[in-house]
């Protein structure tokens, strides 16, 4: 009865019946235990390979169990621009889609509140872009702005771009990317809280003579900040281990490798595992220290 | 001037937002039906073949039949997982129900490529080769937690005087769930098997770490990435996008037909 022990004090009541915990154990266990086993344990296994040291057969790809705790000295002085770079391109990606996905949703959750068919096709708008494979549309970016395409040529021509810059490859283009592929992810929680507003706070403070940009700060903006911390969540933890819009292959160039390139060029291309994994877990713990004090700072306990 | 501006501003704004979102799904839509030597890039004739003989490169319609596969395999499993995890959190009182939560949150704030690489590190660790078992496990793992979100939002409305009123005229434990919880659960249910789908279709980077020689349609577009996507791809894109969005509008005019008839 590992769930029993395990939280022991908290939510759960000592006084239910002994016969609706053990229906409730039987529910539970087969789920837990598999992500026990495809989730958690992973994690630890990512711990001991990152301690990992190098066979004595030189082999490539082949590592003895250690504890060399230096292969996570190695990452960090090897990777340290690409592990900025990941934490610096996710927040302008978040704050990007921020900025882009709020009207859109305050739009759907508050202006098309009582035109329920309009409200209907604006939400398959914002989540159509899920239904097509997000590799296609980065890639159809890539397309669109290749060095000798117009809308390049075009950018070129009014002198946004030099003659020799080009879209693709640059910082820019994979932030574009990012931000782009995380819309949905932004929108939709914000959608939520937004959904629930009651409008007539609004009226109140426009009636308490606060101008419209005040009563947005002072009201509405607090009252969908649940939406605005969930959405920022899952858009930058994705993105700060994404490698697909920062790939030479799709929208980067020779240096715009992120984090995650740097994982799969570890584990694929040079059989690296100790570092990939070094690098993973670090990432991995950047998320948890930033999670946990942004949702306290922010005073969200309740996400799930 | 008296917010004039403020009223066009918005609609304006969210236009033009979804005009951006939407042209990349356009460009290959469009780029589906082009004429393609070498290279789909420059725009040359409209032509139906892509779409006639969207097998012709077979490696894509293998991808496209792996990933299908996968994703319903792991649909299967997931939502049947996910929806007793669901059940209990939302009808049991049980100790340590605050690790279940945790344990339930953490891989939906765990950064794709950790996962991945965890359990790759993992099989090889254990020694166990990749392939499309490793794909369906991986799936799994990372969707097990949207199914547990999206069905106990629907265990939460449901009324439990309903399961009572069952047993009082003596039903047994197997019938009140046949009969009626599982049948008021099954709109949650059908969403969250739609969600895990989803997931589990469009995945690259998960997929990546654990498939070894296995393909899946999205790791075929970023293998292909590198010569070039053929035109196929494209189509196979645009029709995944033109089913999934029937399927949507199904589901919504249903549900606003219910409504009417709810209050006719």
């Amino acid at each position: 009865m590992a769930f029993v022990a395990l939280g022991q004090g908290s939510a759960g009541n000592s006084s239910a019946p002994k016969k609706a915990s053990r229906v409730a154990f039987i529910l539970l266990a087969p789920g837990m235990i598999y992500l026990g086993l495809f989730f958690l344990t992973p994690l630890v296994s990512l711990v001991i390979t990152s301690l990992k040291t190098a066979s004595f057969t030189g082999e490539i790809g082949m590592y003895d169990y250690g504890f060399q705790v230096s292969n996570y000295a190695y990452a960090l002085d090897q990777y340290l621009p690409q592990i900025t770079r990941s934490f610096i391109y996710a927040l302008i990606a978040t704050l990007m889609a921020l900025l882009i996905s709020y009207p859109i949703a305050y739009f759907i959750g508050v202006k098309a509140r009582n035109k329920p068919i309009l409200q209907a096709f604006l939400l398959t708008l914002v989540i159509a872009p899920f239904f097509i494979s997000f590799l296609l549309r980065t890639f159809a970016w890539k397309q669109i702005f290749s060095n000798e395409s117009p809308a390049t040529q075009f950018l070129q021509s009014i002198g946004v771009l030099a003659p020799d810059q080009y879209v693709i490859g640059s910082s820019f283009a994979v932030i574009a990317g990012l931000t782009y592929n995380f819309i949905p992810f932004m929108t939709l929680p914000i959608y939520t809280s937004l959904e629930r507003l009651d409008t007539r706070l609004v009226e109140a403070g426009a009636d308490l003579y606060a101008t419209p940009v005040q009563t947005f700060w002072k009201v509405t903006f607090p009252l969908s900040l649940p939406g605005v911390i969930s959405g920022t969540l899952l858009t930058f933890i994705p993105i700060s281990g994404d490698y697909v819009s920062a790939s030479r292959d799709f929208l980067g160039g020779s240096d715009t490798a992120m984090i995650g390139n740097v994982v799969e060029s570890n584990f694929f291309r040079i059989q690296d595992y100790p570092t990939a994994s070094a690098l993973s877990v670090m990432l991995m713990a950047a998320i948890v220290v930033l999670v946990s004090v942004y949702v306290r700072k922010s005073g969200t306990e309740e996400l799930l | 001037m008296k917010f004039s501006l403020g009223k066009w501003l918005l609609p304006t704004y969210v236009t033009l937002a979804f005009i951006f979102t939407m042209i990349p799904i356009a460009y290959t839509f469009v780029f589906s039906f082009n004429k393609v030597e070498k290279s789909n890039i420059a725009w040359k004739e409209f032509t139906f073949d892509n779409w006639l003989n969207m097998c012709d490169q077979p490696v894509v319609c293998e991808a496209f039949g792996n990933s299908l596969a996968i994703a319903v395999i792991s649909t299967l499993i997931s939502t049947a997982l996910g929806t007793a995890i669901a059940i209990a959190l939302g009808r049991y009182k049980f100790k340590g129900r605050s690790a279940t939560n945790l344990l339930l949150f953490l891989p939906m704030a765990t950064p794709e490529v950790v996962m991945g690489a965890g359990l790759a590190a993992q099989f090889l660790n254990v020694g166990i080769s990749k392939g499309f078992w490793t794909i369906v496990v991986a799936h799994v793992m990372f969707t097990l937690s949207f199914v547990v979100v999206t069905v106990k939002a629907r265990v939460a409305t449901l009324d439990p005087r309903l399961e009572e009123a069952g047993r009082d005229l003596y039903a047994n434990a197997s019938s009140v769930f046949w009969r009626i919880t599982f049948p008021l659960l099954l709109p949650g249910i059908m969403a969250a098997a739609m969600l895990s789908f989803a997931l589990s279709f469009d995945d690259f980077i998960i997929t990546q770490f654990n498939s070894g020689p296995e393909t899946t349609f999205p790791k075929f577009v970023y293998t292909a990435a590198a010569r070039g996507i053929p035109p196929e791809a494209n189509v196979i894109g645009s029709l995944v996008f033109i089913v999934a969005i029937a399927i949507v509008m199904i589901v919504q005019v249903r549900a606003s037909l219910k409504a009417k008839k709810l209050r006719a």
